[in-house]
């Protein structure tokens, strides 16, 4: 009796866990839109930290009836995704990298979307004696001299290569110096690292505006116009890979520089930070950017 | 210490408001890893028994490998299974990558060692003679090893709860395969990853209570049904 009982049990456990499964599949499948309403965005950390992409994707969703993947990794990571092309459509702010992956004909397309810039933060007693120093590459080398901690995203992201510039500027090799530390983490996360050992770092004014309550950091260097931050949207080319959503990511890049979404972009951030995390730029020329 | 009072504070807000993200998050993640620890209950339960009762060449090496699986880091079978399935894989025409389905198999991957593990173990540590005992009595082999599993079935309910406490709590392969996207693949320790990264630490330690909550519930549940095998 007691076994019987005990088995009861266990079968009920079964049918359960079964049902369970089976009811689970139905709602995936439910919510699983064609395979072609499916596009893949590899983009920057700092679209997705700022909260971005959180306003824009449901009315391009609403609007077309695509369902975006948004896939949020460093720029560097975003773009080899594009040469493998395991993405359909890239958003990301490397300009230097992008423009290579263009000439190596893994994209098309390439549009200019908007920008904002970086910005040198470090904490409010700034042993390097950095703040309101005009040139970046100036501010860095005066953290190499002093040899104050700087942490970096080593991470291969639009920021870490815009970093990594600016040290060559500087005509300075950190790599393997005792006050340079890398991350390998996010934008958020190595800020918030930063803000915790009380270092340096370079990151996008987006991004800082959005951690700024939780951070202990100021803005020392700003301005430069070597600290520009210029994202561009780059359609993975289907010819290279033929299982890209070209459609989509033609959709998804147009959407990206149409008026409506510029206007959304200019004035987003503002209620919340009082003032704006990117600078519309669709048409413009990046020569005209900053001034 | 502000803030750990502040994010608790903001964690019963959530839970209490029924915050339908919140909601949504949570419940992806029950589905999910409840749907990869069932997978990894039948193919766990099933080889491990199997590899139990009989005895055959290379039996301890097998059981060493089973064993080492149950340390399989997520990470690399996260690793494993992005380069199966993405576009250019193996797997590619299935384009599952970056879908819940993807993690299920990922998930399942992870705890069906821990299953088989502690299922071969359970099975292993039955009297020996209790086997010659069910037979003499007339069963088939079949119904042997039904009547031997359900013996077994304290230590069996432990592999689910290990199996299922493994893959809800695991974040490496979840954020590689699934891709932590919005209202679809993101559940609660991809998100707490993601607030983290944001700076929202009240968010961020709400979703690990709720976690930590889920988690409870559950193996609350199943100690239930485990302990209830000894009335008296």
């Amino acid at each position: 009796m007691k076994i019987f009982r005990n088995s009861k049990v266990i079968v009920t456990l079964m049918i359960a866990a079964l049902l369970f499964a089976f009811g689970t599949s139905n709602v995936f499948a439910a919510k699983a839109a064609p395979k072609q309403k499916n596009i893949i965005m590899a983009t920057t950390t700092s679209t997705q930290d700022s909260g971005l992409l959180d306003v824009l994707l449901p009315i391009f969703e609403k609007k077309t009836g695509y369902f975006v993947k948004t896939i949020s990794v460093g720029s560097g990571q975003a773009m080899k995704m594009g040469e493998r092309g395991e993405a359909d459509v890239l958003l990301v702010h490397s300009p230097d990298a992008e423009k290579k992956f263009i000439a190596d004909g893994y994209g098309v397309n390439r549009q200019l979307v908007m920008h904002n810039d970086f910005i040198i933060l470090g904490p409010a007693a700034d042993p390097a004696k950095i703040k309101g120093v005009k040139s970046s590459a100036e501010a860095m080398k005066m953290i190499a001299q002093a040899g104050s901690l700087f942490l970096s995203r080593g991470d291969n992201s639009g920021t870490n290569s815009q970093e990594k510039k600016l040290w060559k500027t500087a005509g300075i090799n950190p790599e393997g110096q005792k006050w340079y530390q890398q991350t390998g983490l996010g934008m958020g996360q190595t800020l918030n690292v930063t803000s915790e050992k009380q270092g340096y770092t370079l990151a996008d004014r987006g991004t800082y505006l959005a951690m700024k309550k939780t951070l202990s950091l100021n803005i020392l260097v700003e301005g430069d116009a070597a600290l520009l931050n210029i994202y561009h949207v780059i359609e993975v080319n289907v010819a290279k890979w033929p299982k890209v959503n070209v459609a989509g990511a033609k959709a998804f890049a147009d959407f990206m520089v149409s008026k409506e979404t510029q206007k959304i972009i200019k004035t987003f951030g503002v209620s919340k930070f009082g003032s704006p995390l990117f600078f519309p730029d669709a048409g413009k020329k990046v020569e005209d950017l900053g001034k | 210490m502000d803030l750990i009072v502040q994010g608790i504070i903001k964690a019963f807000e959530l839970i209490i408001s029924f915050d339908p993200e919140v909601i949504g998050i949570t419940w992806l993640s029950l589905k999910i890893s409840g749907t990869a620890t069932f997978i990894s209950l039948f193919i766990g339960v099933s080889i491990g028994t199997a590899v139990a009762l009989n005895n055959f060449y290379g039996k301890r090496f097998v059981i060493s490998l089973i064993n080492t699986g149950m340390g399989l880091p997520p990470v690399v079978v996260g690793l494993f299974v992005t380069m199966m399935i993405w576009r250019s894989g193996p797997l590619g025409f299935l384009e599952i990558l970056y879908t819940p389905y993807a993690m299920i198999i990922a998930q399942a991957i992870i705890a069906t060692p821990i299953v088989m593990g502690i299922s071969l173990a359970a099975i292993q540590n039955l009297p020996p003679n209790l086997r010659l005992q069910i037979l003499s009595l007339g069963a088939s082999r079949l119904q042997m090893v039904w009547v031997l599993i359900k013996e077994a079935r304290l230590p069996l309910l432990a592999a689910v709860m290990a199996g299922f406490g493994g893959v809800i709590s695991e974040i490496g392969a979840s954020i590689m395969v699934g891709g932590n996207i919005k209202g679809y693949s993101r559940v609660l320790t991809t998100a707490t990853v993601m607030e983290t990264g944001k700076g929202n630490f009240d968010i961020a330690i709400a979703l690990g209570i709720i976690l930590l909550l889920v988690a409870f519930a559950i193996n609350a549940l199943l100690t239930q049904i485990q302990q209830r095998q000894h009335p008296r």
